[in-house]
């Protein structure tokens, strides 16, 4: 059986972004691209599954950045059974979860899975939509925020966080569709003398579609925040720095 | 139980025993009941010595010689003797922590008489290790990563690279830039661009660069890790990455040398670049600054009053036979008087950061009673000296950390033997630039 791994290729922010000249997208030539962290986890936990299952791991994604490919062929050498990139027209395009979910849903049909995983949240998905929206479209059940989970006696039980430490365990029945927070373990290494291998043996199959335009959210302006305060850094010995403490709680009435 | 790992089958003890009137009763009396040969089997041995690369490990014979020398097991229970001890009796080592503690500093390969060659055993098994889905040291895992997403494992961006060279002072023409041959590239590598110590190095050698006159140029943003102590740390697909990159780099630009600033790099440009169509001509600034010593001379006008003592990077002297350069230089420099450590030259302690040491720094403490690199401190105080010298990147911040955590603070310091040099030509001030 089937387990997918929706995975997408973000921004990387170790690099400095650019804002391109027409100010409505980033300088698509200085932007190196990274696989969602999330996304990894998901994988990672796709792994575990699918070693305690047999079940085979198909990674997914939307090459909208015409660089997917590095990231599916690791995916392929940490395991994966199989790899689809869709394409079709995205230059220059921000897809929206929603446009990027109903992409998604007519490949995830075809593969037939018993599970769907991808990342809790990205970059550019910050509300974690992907996942609920998915399941949305497919009707399965769903759950986010996943920590551990586990396949077994036709249902998956996927613990997720809640918060201040307390975690919640829910039982879905299969199919169903999780929104990793974090893998069982770190996610696994894989040499690049393995992945180099892979890209010289395994193939990507393609999925080309039709752009969902209508979908994508129309950008006006992008900037980065504005900074609007700085850090002040109290220098010297313990009694000075209590002194300063003091005076600058003073100063916004807070003493 | 396994035969495999069943340690032996009878222990017998006296309770008294007395040799020639002499009572020497104790533990050491006691007598473990004979195997027969056949319950040892030399599958987890064969094992290693099937790997291509590693068919050395099967040639030992026991002999012990490599123990002694072995600077890991100075502070731990380690060499080639043992390893292959373990794995006769049912350790496999691709499962041992074992497996990430040599630091390949070929001190072992010095004196075993049957060539059990480390440096080429380690990487094929910590390579098969990584093949076959074995967990790695997290530490170590981040620094590979960061290596192939950024060019370094500092995991620093790229375009940074280059950025140390505003604080130079004096001009670094950056090749990418100046679009002419020059006479010298200078392979800066990553912790000289990146770490704040490292940094200080660097510009200590521009500056005496470009006091010489020199006809040098960087790379800047386009140079990448050379990758040999990745490779060495296993990822021989990962440097290949990066020596295919570099060469193609390489081959845009006219230049008639490189001169690096890490052992490391050199080893790799001598040894490992050629087998995959890179052939230079490559010098250790130590090894160029000492043929530029009648010129560098009359330059060294300060008297510094400093007692030096100077550690052999493995990858400089074991492993490319330079121990007279840096020596040159350091009896050049006015005012300094110059003592040897015990372990020095052919026989030189590791500071642990070799061959993916650098990135197992915790993991290793773990397994050891102290780091490399506080035996390597403590045994350069105790010469009298006030000042570790280096002329490898990963040296200083080692050391520093090394100085800090044995409590030698204020009695030694560790300085690049560019930064002494730089101090006696007035180009830096006293301590970093
Ligand atoms: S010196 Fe060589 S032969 Fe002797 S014990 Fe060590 S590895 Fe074996
Ligand atoms: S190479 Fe160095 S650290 Fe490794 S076993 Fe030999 S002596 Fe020990």
């Amino acid at each position: 059986m089937t387990i997918v791994v929706v995975m997408e290729q973000v921004p990387d922010v170790v690099e400095e972004l650019v804002i391109a000249p027409s100010g409505t997208d980033l300088d698509r030539d200085a932007v190196s691209y990274v696989i969602n962290e999330y996304d990894d986890h998901a994988l990672e936990e796709a792994l575990l599954l699918a070693e305690a299952t047999g079940d085979e791991v198909v990674a997914v994604g939307i090459d909208t950045t015409g660089e997917l490919d590095q990231a599916l062929y690791t995916a392929l050498a940490k395991g994966a059974r199989r790899a689809i990139k869709v394409t079709g027209d995205f230059e220059g395009a921000w897809l929206s979860t929603r446009a990027a979910a109903q992409l998604l849903v007519p490949v995830i049909k075809e593969l037939d899975p018993r599970l769907v995983l991808t990342g809790v949240q990205a970059p550019d998905d910050l509300d974690g939509q992907l996942a609920p929206t998915l399941s949305a479209l497919l009707g399965w059940p769903h759950a986010s925020v996943v920590i551990s989970s586990e396949i077994a006696d036709g249902v998956v039980r996927a613990r997720k966080e809640l918060w201040a430490g307390i975690t919640m365990t829910l039982e879905l029945e299969l199919p169903a569709v999780l929104g990793v927070q974090a893998a069982r373990q770190a996610p696994r290494y894989v040499p690049i003398s393995r992945v180099r291998q892979v890209m010289r043996e395994a193939s990507i199959e393609t999925r080309e579609v039709e752009p969902v335009g209508d979908l994508a959210p129309s950008l006006m302006r992008l900037r980065f925040p504005a900074e609007t305060s700085q850090a002040e850094m109290l220098t010297g010995n313990a009694s000075e720095i209590a002194d300063r403490l003091i005076e600058l709680l003073r100063a916004r009435g807070l003493l | 139980m396994d035969p495999k790992v069943q340690k032996v089958a009878e222990v017998w003890e006296r309770d008294t025993a007395i040799v020639e009137g002499v009572d020497i009763s104790g533990p050491w009396n006691r007598m473990f009941g004979q195997r027969v040969i056949w319950d040892y089997t030399p599958d987890l041995i064969q094992e290693i010595a099937q790997l291509p690369g590693a068919e050395s490990f099967a040639w030992c014979y026991q002999c012990g010689k490599c123990v002694p020398v072995c600077p890991v097991d100075v502070v731990g229970d380690y060499g080639p003797r043992k390893l292959y001890r373990r794995a006769q009796t049912g350790i496999n080592l691709l499962e041992s922590p074992d497996l990430w503690l040599c630091t390949t500093c070929a001190n072992c390969l010095r004196v075993c008489p049957k060539q059990v060659d480390m440096v080429q055993i380690m990487p094929a098994a910590r390579e098969q290790a990584m093949l076959t889905g074995r967990a790695i040291p997290a530490e170590l895992q981040e620094a590979l990563e960061n290596t192939a997403k950024y060019g370094n494992p500092l995991g620093q961006p790229a375009r940074k690279r280059e950025a140390w060279v505003k604080e130079a002072g004096v001009p670094v023409p950056i090749l990418h830039q100046i679009q002419r041959p020059v006479e010298w590239l200078w392979w800066v590598e990553c912790y000289p661009s990146y770490h704040p110590r490292g940094i200080d190095a660097s510009i200590a050698l521009a500056r005496i660069f470009h006091a010489l006159g020199l006809d040098f140029a960087i790379l800047g943003r386009e140079e990448k890790c050379a990758g040999d102590s990745q490779r060495l740390a296993g990822e021989r697909g990962l440097f290949e990455m990066l020596a295919e990159e570099n060469i193609r780099t390489l081959s845009k630009y006219e230049f008639q040398h490189i001169v690096v600033t890490d052992p490391h790099a050199l080893n790799a440009f001598r040894k490992h670049y050629p087998k995959l169509g890179g052939q230079y001509d490559v010098w250790h600034y130590t090894t160029l600054l000492a043929r530029e010593l009648p010129r560098l001379q009359p330059l060294l006008t300060r008297s510094l009053p400093y007692r030096v003592t100077f550690h052999d990077p493995c990858y400089l002297g074991r492993h490319n036979g330079e121990y007279d350069a840096p020596r040159l230089l350091l009896q050049a420099l006015p005012g300094v008087e110059f003592v040897e450590m015990l372990r020095c030259r052919e026989n030189s302690y590791c500071c642990g950061g070799g061959g993916g040491g650098m990135w197992l720094d915790s993991f290793a403490a773990g397994h050891q009673r102290r780091r490399l690199s506080e035996e390597r401190v403590l045994e350069a105080a105790s010469t009298g000296a006030d000042t570790l010298v280096v002329c490898c990147p990963y040296e200083v911040s080692r050391f520093e950390d090394a100085v800090k955590s044995t409590g030698v603070e204020g009695r030694l310091r560790v300085r690049d033997i560019a930064e002494l040099l730089a101090e006696a030509m007035g180009l830096i001030g006293e301590g970093t630039a």
